[in-house]
């Protein structure tokens, strides 16, 4: 009846391994924290992410199994105790590994990081590593494990549950938030990325089709089989890619594909409110297989391609930007290099996956390390190899690309002026080249990420597996995000459409039904109708945009891991474990700080590229005096209502994230002096009958 | 020479139905054991409506399930 996750004590040879990894891991640490002035080999950022996973993995998440949450391999599982063959279904730790990455691994890991390198690569890159091993994959793991210990139960219902009723009410309000603000925002990336591009505009527009192919073929010609529709939909994908390029050549078919921000905008947000009231087999549920593989193959070869190049990083370890006068967003490398950075450090989302589907397919308890802490540790060396992509470019040239109009000039004679002269040189000649090189009109201002981070991953595949084909990986680069950033925008609009229709329900019974359809249309309405409402304005904004709404989606993302936090702390505490509360309590602690320090930055800094009030003042006292004219006139009162808005939003998640943590200590003092609280809902202790017949490992 | 030949032929069989388990392209098999298994009685004559789900029947009824809830993160 030994508990199998109980510490054994290293043998000699084990010791000298891991000796040897924590050596390693410490120089090429070193290596990249004390470079300066010479480029580094990108080699070592991939060398140091392995060895401090391997060591966060090996010691700390082993110390959480064994002692913090004594991890109990005799104990059933959801999975077993309540076997339907479906929904609970005791599942190979492989497998079910591969469905929790495939499900917490979406496009933020790759933009956040590419994003906060405008502070160079060290302040992002020891965030995600430090970030990882002792927030987000503790997060994750003890997430898990607190839905495996409650029958399965939503983050939601822990919340109700552990911290009553106003803990519960919080948790789903600020789920709803987020999914508005990440979907406007990831909508943003790809409207970017897509702007008078015909290529990548015609390539994303035959993934609709495409998807429509599979979901029929998965449907009705071979129902059920995966793998055939999906190598089918592989195929036609990579099709639509060399496709494009003779689209963008085209006389007559490539300006049918040649929009600005704001028409592309409307249509993602028509293509969004189809999507949501389609049937999830005839376009997410395909799209999901071919973004699912596609994400999984592309960042294996970039890995691959990272190792054989050994590319050198250009960017400096950290630049002047780190004192709040970056141009791809305003405000200090404290606190937001830790919002921007978001899912590949600590992803507050990820806790509503580690207690969705996943805890209710483990066979074993045991398997929740693996699964839990290494699924973040994975997803976190995604984040690094983002950063490695954004950091390989010329300085100048990523500065160039995700500068917005409205900080380097709207010219690309003035771009280029202002960014040499912050020292990082770059000439219009180089980006035309660069451009041309993509198959692009041009690369200035592409704001959000994405392209840059196409720029990147092209220069690389094509040194590593082939020259010459520049323009067709980028834009299978641009094609592979958008994929994803598409599937994502789907599912999220859909459940927070279940969410509206859960709530609503309450008050008008029929529209709680999620299959009565006037309220699947208007609830998919409201819900596109929130997020549109950001992206489209979004796109007419002078800054950008992303400026604005990405800080406000990472508060918004370390706020919801701040809740599931809270109720990870409180369960430890009720289950007498105060002596190891510090596990999440100080990541917790950390968390609140920079989202309390960032969102107070938002509201009330006096510079205007931070402080959305000060931004606001500033436009009406320019429009005021009369100052603006022409387009930017008509649009300022918008502008300045849209300020107004996000810091509404912004106090909105302030208070959230202050009436959870102040919840929390209240219970959690009460527990302690014996006071009234919800007791603990941890389910009893009902003996595996699988251990004794089941062969591990 | 044949072991070896064997060997790989095994290995890659089990490669393919690792691959088919991860993609989820054997749920319907893994459904039928399971049906199999847990409500297939005790052998007598079924009525129609024990039986286990057809196929077609079997992926449009997982696919509306595993898309009620959050499925997909940032």
């Amino acid at each position: 009846m030994a508990t199998t996750a109980a510490p054994r004590p290293l043998r000699p040879l084990s010791l000298a391994i891991w000796s040897i990894v924590v050596a390693v891991g410490t120089f090429a640490l070193g290596a990249i924290a004390l470079s300066r002035g010479e480029s580094i080999n990108a080699l070592w950022f991939i060398v140091a992410a392995i060895c401090i996973y391997a060591i966060g993995y090996r010691f700390y998440s082993a110390f959480l199994a064994a002692k913090v949450l004594a991890l109990d391999s005799t104990r059933a599982t959801p999975a077993e105790r309540f076997n339907d063959g479906r929904d609970f279904m005791p599942t190979n730790r492989w497998v079910v590994f591969g469905h929790h990455f495939a499900a917490i691994a979406g496009p933020g890991p790759l933009i956040g990081p590419t994003l906060a390198a405008q502070f160079g690569y060290l302040p992002g890159t020891l965030w995600i590593l430090i970030g990882a091993v002792l927030g987000g994959c503790v997060q994750d793991f003890v997430a898990l494990f607190c839905s495996i210990r409650r029958d399965g139960r939503s983050l939601g219902q822990m919340a109700r549950d552990e911290l009553g009723p106003i803990g519960g009410a919080v948790a789903l309000i600020g789920v709803m938030a987020i999914m508005i603000i990440l979907i406007a925002v990831l909508g943003l990336v790809v409207v970017n990325a897509m702007r008078n591009s015909p290529w990548a505009t015609s390539t994303v527009a035959a993934t609709i089709p495409i998807a429509l192919l599979v979901g029929l073929y998965m449907r009705h010609v071979r129902p059920g089989r995966v793998l055939e529709g999906t190598a089918i939909g592989v195929a036609l994908l990579l099709f639509a890619v060399l496709g494009g390029g003779w689209i963008d050549d085209h006389a007559t078919f490539g300006p049918w594909f040649d929009f600005g921000a704001p028409a592309l905008a409307i249509m993602i947000i028509v293509y969004g409110f189809a999507a949501a009231v389609l049937p999830v087999w005839l376009l997410l549920a395909p799209r999901d297989y071919l973004s699912t593989f596609m994400k999984i193959g592309t960042i294996a070869a970039l890995a691959v391609a990272i190792v054989i190049l050994n590319p050198e990083v250009k960017m400096p370890a950290v630049t002047q930007f780190i004192d709040g006068t970056g141009p791809i967003f305003g405000g200090n490398v404290f606190p937001f290099v830790f919002i921007t950075i978001a899912c590949g450090a600590i992803s507050g989302f990820h806790s509503l996956i580690a207690s969705g589907t996943t805890p209710k397919l483990l066979a074993n308890e045991r398997d929740a390390r693996f699964i839990g802490y290494g699924g973040m540790a994975m997803e976190s060396f995604v984040a690094i190899m983002a950063m490695v992509a954004a950091c390989v470019l010329d300085p100048g040239v990523y500065f160039a690309i995700n500068s917005p109009a409205g900080v380097v000039g709207a010219g690309a004679a003035d771009a280029v002026a202002t960014i040499s002269s912050w020292g990082y040189p770059v000439t219009v000649e180089q980006m035309s080249a660069l451009a041309a090189e993509m198959g692009e009109e041009t690369l200035f201002a592409r704001t959000g990420g994405a392209p840059s981070l196409a720029v990147g991953m092209a220069s690389i595949f094509s040194s590593a597996f082939g020259e010459g084909l520049l323009d067709v990986w980028y834009h299978f680069a641009i094609m592979f995000e958008a994929l994803f950033i598409l599937t994502t925008l789907d599912a999220g609009t859909r459940v927070a459409r279940f969410m509206l229709q859960d709530m609503l329900g309450n008050v008008v019974p029929a529209m709680g039904r999620t299959s009565w359809y006037p309220s699947v249309l208007l609830c998919s309405g409201l819900v596109v109708a929130a997020w549109g409402y950001f992206l489209y304005f979004g796109t007419i904004d002078p800054l950008g945009g992303i400026n604005s709404l990405w800080p406000l989606f990472g508060i918004a993302n370390q706020m919801l891991a701040a809740i599931a936090l809270c109720v990870a702390t409180t369960v430890l505490v009720k289950s007498g474990k105060v002596r190891f509360v510090w596990v999440t309590a100080l990541p917790l602690a950390w968390l609140v700080t920079i989202t309390t320090t960032a969102a107070w930055q938002k509201l009330f800094s006096p510079d205007v590229r931070v402080g959305f009030l000060s931004h606001a003042n500033d436009l009406a006292a320019q429009l005021a005096s009369g100052s603006l004219t022409g387009a930017a006139a008509e649009q300022a009162p918008r502008l300045i209502f849209n300020d107004r808005l996000d810091a509404a939003l912004t106090m909105f998640f302030l208070v959230t994230v202050w009436v959870i943590v102040i919840e929390t200590a209240r219970i959690c003092h009460a527990s302690l002096t014996g006071r009234r609280c919800p007791p603990s809902a941890e389910s009893a202790h009902i003996p595996s009958r699988l251990v004794e017949d089941w062969v591990r490992d | 020479m044949i072991r070896g030949l064997e060997f790989v032929m095994g290995a890659g069989r089990r490669f393919w139905s690792s691959v088919r388990e991860l993609t989820g392209d054997d749920a319907y098999e893994r459904y039928l054991a399971h049906w199999r298994l847990h409500h297939a009685g005790d052998g007598a004559p079924l009525a129609r409506e024990d039986a286990p789900l057809g196929r077609a029947a079997f992926f449009r009824e997982e696919q509306r399930r595993k898309w009620d809830g959050v499925r997909r993160c940032c």
